[in-house]
Formats: C-alpha cells, structure tokens, sequence
C-alpha cells in the first residue's frame, strides 16, 4: 500500500520542532533503532545551526559506530584513526584558533586506544569540545568489552560477566580529565529521556560558549545505551541505563570553569 | 638568526632552518636521537617565526595532528627516527589514502627494535613500499649532503602538495648529525603554494562540505579510490625521478648507492680510478620513484655492478629488478649503525671485477 503524504502545518497543526535543516544532512541515520547517537548528533547540529556557526565548525568523527557521523552533520569534518580524535582536532584548533572544534568519540575510541591522545589534550587545555559517548560496550564490533563495561556486565568477551580479576575496574575517564588544569569544563549527560535531551542540549551551549571564550578543554560525556549491544528493547536499554549506568556514572557537572 | 649566505650548520638544523623558509605552518614531533635537532630548532627559531610547534606525546599523536592540520590546508610537517616512524605507519597510511600533502623526515638510525642510534639505511623497504598497510606510495628523497637536506625541504612540500601525496625525506644519523656548508635558496612559500579548496576551513553556504576521510566502506569505491591512487603515482613516476652519475660516462663497472652510502661509494670510484679500473657511480635521489631506466641505461654500459648499502641489502632488489639480469649485480653493505668506509668498497667493487674475469674465463 503507498503511504500518503500528508502536510501536517496544512492540515492545521501547529509546527512545535523543525530538524536543524542546514546543519543535518538528509541521509538516513544507519545506527540500529533506540540508539543514542542519532539524537546527540541532532542536538549538536541544532546547536550550530542555532549559533549560526556552520562556516566556523570543524568536526572530527572517530573509529566506532558513530564513524560516519561526516554523513550526517553538514559541516566540514574530518575521520581520524581509532583513538586519534582528539589529536587530529587538536591540530585544525592550533590551525585556525577561531574556528570551533569538536571531536566526537566513543568509549572504545576515547578512553581504551586513545586515552593518552584524550589525556595529552586535555592536559594541554586545547580549546576544543570533545563530545563522548560512553555505552559501555564496542557496538560497531558486534558487542565486545570496553573500559567502561560494567563489572558482572556480559558482552561477547566477558560472557560471563566483567571481573576484576581479569579485566580490572570500569574506567571513569571523565573524573579523571576533570583533575586536570587545563580543563575548563566536564559534565555527565544521557538522552533517554526528552528532559534529558534538553539537560544535554544546555551543557553542549556552555561547551560552545566556554571555547569561545578560550577557557580550555570542554568534554561533554553522554550516558547512552546499546539496544543491538545490550541485547535489549529501545525501552529496556534506557530503564536498564538508569538503573545500572548511573550508579557508576552519575549525570551532572564534574567541573565547571570560574566564573 | 636567519641565514642568507653560506653557513656551517648541523644537517638537522639545515632541514629545520629550510622548512620555516619554505612556509611551513606547523611541525607536530616527538623526541627521538638522531634527529632530536629538528624539534628543538623549531620550538626556538620556528616559533619565533610565526611557526605552530607542538611537541607532542608520541609519534603516534604527532602524525594524527599531521593528518589534522594537513586536512585543515595547512603546510605542515613530522620528523622521527626509525622507530618513531614505524609508530607512524598507520597515520602515514590513512594520509595517503586520504590524500592528504605533509613531510615525513625519516633521520634514520641502526635497527631492528630499539636497535642503536648511528645512521642506517635500513628503512629503505619501509619508506619506499608503502610502510604502512594497504597499496600506497610515499614520493621518498634522499639527500646526502647537509645542502641537500636543506633542498629537498623545499621540493618536498612542492612535491606534497602538488599531487597532494606524503613526501619523505629518508636521511640518516650521519646526516642528521654532521656538520657543512649550507645556502638557502630564494624561495616564497606564496607562489609555491596552491589553493586547497578541499580543505577543512569551515564550510560557507556557498559550497558543499569538505570531509577528509580514508574510509570508503563499499568495495566498489574503495576500488575506484585505488585505481586513482595507482594512475597518481604512474605519473609520480613518469615525471619526478631523479637521480645523478658520477663518471658513469666510460665506466666499466657501475656503483649504484645513495644517502650517505653514495658519498662513500665516489671516495671508492675515486680509489678505482687511481687503480685504473675506470668505475661510476648512480645515485638515486628519489627512492620512490625509483630510477628504474638510469638503472637499465647503466646496466646497458657495465659490465658489473656494485650496490652499496647501509643494511642487509634492500635497495639491490630494486636494481635487479631494474637491471634483469643483463650484468651481474652484486652487494657490499654494512649494518647495524656502520659507515662502510671507501676502502671497503672498493675492496667489493675490485671482488666484482675479478668475479667477471671469471665468469667470462668460464664462458670463453
């Protein structure tokens, strides 16, 4: 049966959101159904397109499910190597000092191979944003561990549960970037929830203004959930995520510059 | 300090002297002996010259921040020693694929591992094969004289960027280390330097996004991007080899050596000559390309030939192939961090000669 397209404003309903038309690209999202990822790519493209700085956005997509974010985001972006985000974005930053600058990473990519990379620039207080999504598993590989996997949490490579024995603790990356001096600001967001979304969307406006305002280093971590991974329902995943994500990884600010 | 006129500098300081000449915008390095020079030149003289210089905490990070600051249009360069350089390998690939134009000065030293930190040749296989994974070419330059590691500064960027490719330049410890005569040519990076439209900048409304990327996911394009990388580097080696010949014209017997062996290989010419065995030297400038037909065309005219190496004996497959089998080709290298000395050379080279008065006694 063809579907109908029908009009909505025609048919008299008011218009209460418009996707960030410039900024999102109209390629269909390839990331698995009640994914996080698709949602924080919306909300920081709204964000660009809101501040009216899609000429002065550069983004830098990692290696792992989000590694075609440049599909999606209509800025000028650039793939790094698994883990390398950040140096790569650290280097269009020193490049052109007025642009913005974001990396997007996963936990894999920013806190297992590229944590001396994330460290390193953190530690340098580069003026850049890295976006983190931590789902504690490696999706885009079929679901295997990764430094943030929870312990007793079952994935492909710890089928039994995570011990500490054989794989040490889950890995809170941002409390420890937030030790450093040249961080400006570190904040714990999720988006299973639409206040969630809008908590996320705020921490993501501060991030831009603080690398407007050169204050350092912004890292932005966003609790999301692995449907696929997880084996779980979209609705499963996000009653699981607050249940047992945060525990561990408490939503809210970790550091915020002075004022 | 900016040098115009002839000055005695260290080979590293020449390079790092050039590079600020030649625009480079930023240098993103890390520590290693015996090339140590370049980073600290730059941290001092580049950066009072307007240079982005980060010492940065590893190789690995170093050549990311290439592919960065390269995808952002930017001039921009790396330097490491041998085993800095392998940990570059998968960066200098994902810059080759996503054809992205940088210099990578490999100031090699004595391997495997750790190895030891005198001049060696022993990357040749490394920089001249691809290095890293996939089917890939860097364009590589091989000075042997501080001059030269001035030189091929300029004409590496140029190279760099005009088919927008990674250009090394292999040297070695010895290079790196000692100290000549060096002039800086006249050279504006401005007339040098070509729009790159393809760069990260910020995308205006005016065009489509730029997006340097090496994943092309679906078989069929990844092809395609081969076969264009593949048509790039046939017309590398159709126009840019480069190669020179020391008292080749009446040789008998050929030397083929470069970087630092070559020096070497004309004292041994010399000896030969003064013991009236008249020998000639080819020396490779660029490595990839190779000069293949300078090869063939020396084969054509010797009866022998000599390849002097600083390893195991690398390059001498690529004269072989070169020289199929028209002459005998034989090899005298030293390994390990060692200068074979002239004398040592000639020693081989006179080996060569009595070896074809063999084989001809034999076919005679």
């Amino acid at each position: 049966m063809d579907t109908v397209q029908v009009d909505p404003i025609a048919e008299g309903l008011e218009c209460v959101y418009a996707r960030p038309a410039d900024t999102l690209t109209e390629t269909r999202l390839h990331y698995c159904p009640g994914c996080g990822h698709g949602v924080v790519h919306r909300v920081l493209m709204e964000i660009v397109e809101e501040l009216g700085i899609q000429d002065q956005t550069i983004g830098v997509a990692p290696v792992g499910c989000s590694v075609f974010a440049y599909h999606y985001m209509n800025i000028d972006m650039q793939e790094a190597a698994h883990g390398r985000a950040s140096a790569v974005a650290t280097a269009v930053k020193r490049l052109h000092p007025d642009r913005y600058v974001f990396s997007y990473q996963g936990d894999g990519d920013l806190a297992a191979i590229g944590t001396a990379e994330t460290i390193h620039t953190a530690n340098r207080g580069e003026n850049i944003l890295m976006v983190f999504i931590n789902n504690a598993i490696y999706g885009m590989t079929g679901g295997q561990m990764a430094p943030t996997t929870l312990l007793g949490m079952k994935t492909s490579t710890s089928p039994g549960g995570r011990t500490i024995e054989t794989s040490g603790y889950p890995l809170k990356i941002s409390e420890m970037i937030a030790l450093l001096p040249g961080v400006a600001y570190v904040t714990r967001q999720s988006v299973h929830t639409p206040n969630a979304v809008r908590h996320l969307k705020k921490a993501l406006l501060h991030a831009f203004r603080y690398q407007k305002e050169k204050k350092g280093t912004c890292l932005v971590e966003v609790v999301s959930n692995c449907p696929s991974g997880w084996k779980m329902t979209p609705g499963e995943a996000n009653e699981w995520l607050e249940k047992n994500m945060f525990p561990l990884y408490p939503p809210g600010d970790i550091k915020v510059p002075h004022s | 300090m900016t040098v115009s006129t002839a000055e005695l500098m260290k080979g590293n300081e020449a390079l790092a002297e050039a590079a600020i000449r030649a625009g480079c915008q930023a240098y993103f390095g890390y520590p290693i002996t015996p090339q140590s020079e370049i980073l600290e030149y730059l941290a001092d003289e580049g950066r009072r010259r307007g240079m982005i210089v980060l010492q940065a905490e590893s190789e690995v990070a170093s050549i990311n921040m290439v592919y960065g600051g390269a995808g952002a249009g930017a001039r921009v360069m790396t330097s490491s020693s041998s085993p800095g350089i392998s940990l570059m390998q998968e960066g200098i690939s994902y810059i080759a694929a996503a054809q992205l134009p940088c210099l990578i000065v490999n100031v090699s030293r004595g391997g495997p591992g750790l190895g030891t930190i005198q001049p060696s040749q022993g990357d040749y296989f490394q920089a001249t094969k691809g290095g890293g994974h996939g089917d890939y070419r860097l364009i590589v330059l091989a000075p042997s004289s501080v001059q030269e590691m001035a030189d091929f500064v300029y004409d590496a960027f140029d190279l760099a960027d005009k088919y927008r490719n990674p250009v090394m330049i292999l040297a070695d410890g010895a290079l790196g280390q000692m100290m000549e005569k060096v002039a800086f040519r006249d050279y504006n990076p401005k007339e040098h330097t070509p729009a790159k439209p393809w760069a990260t900048t910020g995308k205006p409304r005016s065009r489509e996004r730029n997006i340097i990327t090496s994943l092309f996911i679906e078989p069929e394009k990844m092809e395609q991007i081969n076969i264009r990388l593949q048509e790039k580097y046939a017309v590398i080696r159709e126009k840019e080899v480069r190669s020179e010949c020391f008292m080749t014209d009446d040789a008998e017997y050929g030397i083929v050596a470069y970087g630092l062996a070559a020096r070497v290989a004309q004292g041994a010419v010399e000896i030969a000559r003064s013991h009236g065995i008249r020998a000639g030297l080819l020396r490779p400038i660029t490595l990839y390309p190779y000069p293949s037909d300078a090869v063939r065309a020396l084969a054509e005219r010797v009866r022998g030939i000599l390849v002097v190496e600083m390893n195991a004996g690398q390059m001498v497959e690529d004269v072989r192939l070169a020289v199929e089998g028209r002459v005998p080709v034989t090899f005298a290298g030293r390994m390990g961090g060692i200068i074979p000395s002239p004398d040592e050379v000639f020693a081989a080279l006179e080996n060569l000669t009595t070896q074809d008065v063999a084989l001809h006694a034999e076919t005679y």
